[in-house]
């Protein structure tokens, strides 16, 4: 079976200075959104962004208009928190519309705290950590049995590492063999308390990964080109999974909110958003 | 009277389930030829995924299959098909309400001699907290066949509850299990007993023993626990003014826990529990049931002791 539809993604128009241009609006947006909300998580959704704009816009097969087109690759939010930078690059790509991100967090709203398949293309209801990666591989198993060519992208958090059911599902996506899956990790070193370092020692996470039979690729998250890359080398290999340690800055593009743990779960309050957005467009 | 067992019955299911079904997934945890869903396993290996004992990772790649379009069973003993992934089965599988079916074998304290961490004794109070979640206890193998095959045919997520043993066989082949619909087994006037899962043939037995007092007794298979059958427990309250509930489970968020909500709501009347307050411990499983109080002397006894508070 082929993915012969036509999709509307990926956008092959778009050239790497345009994601460049356009992470831009999607950090405004999320700055805003969460700041219009009152709360969320800032951090580790701007560490996201280019994560994400490269799966939504250059890599994944996937047509807003129609959430559930069955052979869609799919995208698993595992870090459910950081749904900010999921609605903006849904909105972008036309789940639904971007004055829609204004009522995140609010009664009547689609946009639940934590990602919900409630909200149109979200694939997965998260919100306690650990569960994505075990769902991805459910997901990529059933489209392996359906003999379909779509792929499985997972976005961890690094601290959601500590949790043991990720490396039960790393175990049992290489017994399974699977090759249509990715785990990325948001390797932004911060997590809920503090930096990771402190909280709960990763490290050798390339080696953990390794370890448990995946393709193992290092890359800087924030580069579109290594992005891209990796996410094109991982189609190539065949018979095990791969995973992505993407290292990332929490924060990213915005000066007190870089590597700065208290960013984390904290909106900006309206002279940090207008501080924020002026710098973002300074970028421009 | 013949007996069956519910879980041997339950492999079988599956297997003509998978005949019938090419969407049918199952998964499971190690436990495969005790829960007999290694049955499946061997017919459809392509279908089939043991995960080994890492129920979390079990409950959240059953949301996985689910949420592309497959039906998916889910099978392990109850102790590590409930408490063990409950998280999982809350944020993967009930809010977003998910086809996953939860199949559940050695529950209750029949596990016996393995005692009390094997003792699913919890499972229906913490399946029963999740909105959505279809709950059933069949009380027989044949009502097991029709239970899981209810539970295939409609979607949503659901948890069934099998014990270990063989038990007697309650139906006949003309029997029509319905999804919410209480059974009355037999009927009487003085108080009903509320029964679910192996504690329905005792409460049959205790009626029958009740009965060579003058003492008349309605005998009601819940076998659907949520959402339960209110119309039955309201007529039970109307029509005989006393109730006991009859459960292998803890009396806290079960059965009585639902039947005495309704009625205090609906129609209050005594109602008494017979169910364990308690965790148990290694014994024979008949042993186990006499010393905590689930056998059918302990039914007779409440059913007299509700009819007394009816004065």
């Amino acid at each position: 079976m082929t993915n012969s539809v036509q999709t509307s993604f990926p956008d092959q128009s778009l050239s790497e200075d345009d994601l460049i241009a356009r992470a831009i609006d999607i950090r405004k947006d999320i700055l805003t959104m969460i700041a219009q909300g009152g709360s969320g998580h800032p951090g580790g959704s701007l560490s996201a962004v280019e994560i994400l704009s490269s799966l939504y816009f250059k890599v994944m097969q996937h047509d807003p208009g129609d959430p559930k087109w069955s052979l869609r690759d799919k995208f698993i939010l595992s870090k459910a928190h950081a749904c900010p930078v999921l609605y903006v690059h849904l909105a972008h790509c036309g789940y639904f519309p971007r004055t829609e991100l204004a009522t995140f967090r609010k009664i009547d709203s689609r946009l639940q705290g934590h990602a919900h398949i409630k909200t149109p293309g979200v694939e997965m209801s998260g919100g306690s950590l650990g569960q994505g990666l075990s769902f991805g591989l459910g997901s990529a198993l059933s489209a392996r049995l359906d003999k379909k060519q779509t792929r499985v992208y997972v976005l961890l958090g690094d601290g959601e590492c500590d949790e043991g059911q990720i490396w039960e599902a790393a175990m049992a996506a290489t017994h399974y063999n699977v090759d249509n899956l990715v785990a990325i990790v948001d390797r932004n070193g911060i997590q809920n308390d503090t930096w990771t370092k402190d909280v709960m020692n990763l490290e050798p996470l390339p080696d953990k990964w390794r370890a448990f039979g995946w393709n193992t690729m290092e890359i800087d998250g924030h580069n579109f080109t290594e992005v891209l890359a990796s996410l094109e080398e991982a189609k190539a290999v065949k018979g095990k999974p791969t995973a992505i340690i993407a290292s990332t800055l929490k924060g990213k593009g915005v000066s007190f909110m870089e590597n700065n743990p208290d960013f984390h779960g904290k909106a900006p309050n309206p002279e940090q958003l207008q501080q924020a957005l002026s710098e973002l467009d300074n970028l421009k | 009277m013949t007996s069956a067992s519910p879980r041997e019955i339950f492999g079988a299911t599956l297997v003509q389930l998978g005949d019938e079904r090419p969407d049918i997934v199952v998964v499971g945890g190690d436990l495969n030829k005790s829960t007999f869903a290694h049955l499946f396993g061997h017919k459809f290996p392509e279908r089939f995924f043991d995960l080994g004992p890492a129920e979390q990772n079990m409950m959240s790649l059953a949301a996985g299959f689910a949420s592309s379009g497959k039906t998916v069973f889910a099978s392990t003993f109850a102790v590590f098909a409930t408490g063990r992934p409950y998280d999982q089965i809350r944020t993967s599988i009930s809010q977003p309400h998910l086809d996953v079916k939860i199949v559940a074998t050695h529950a209750g304290i029949m596990t016996g001699e393995d005692g009390v961490s094997a003792q699913g004794i919890e499972d229906l109070s913490l399946m029963c907290a999740l909105p959505g979640f279809t709950v059933i206890v069949p009380s027989d193998a044949p009502e097991t066949v029709q239970a899981v095959r209810a539970a295939a045919s409609t979607y949503g997520p659901f948890y069934i509850r099998l014990g270990r043993p063989s038990i007697p066989v309650l139906h006949d082949d003309d029997y029509k299990f319905q999804i919410g619909k209480a059974e009355i087994m037999r009927d009487g006037s003085d108080a009903t007993i509320i029964a679910c899962g192996i504690m329905v043939k005792s409460a049959i037995d205790a009626a029958d023993s009740l009965s060579t007092e003058g003492i008349s007794c309605r005998v009601v298979n819940m076998a659907t626990i949520q959402p339960a059958d209110i119309g039955a427990i309201v007529a039970a309250a109307k029509d005989t003014g006393a109730i006991v509930t009859a459960e292998e489970h803890l009396r806290h968020g079960g059965l009585n826990s639902i039947v005495s909500q309704v009625t205090s709501e609906l129609h209050p009347v005594p109602v008494e529990s017979v169910s364990l307050n308690g965790y148990a411990e290694s014994g024979k499983p008949e042993e186990l049931l006499k010393k905590y109080g689930l056998t059918e002397a302990d039914i007779t006894s409440s059913v007299r002791k509700v009819i007394e508070r009816k004065a």
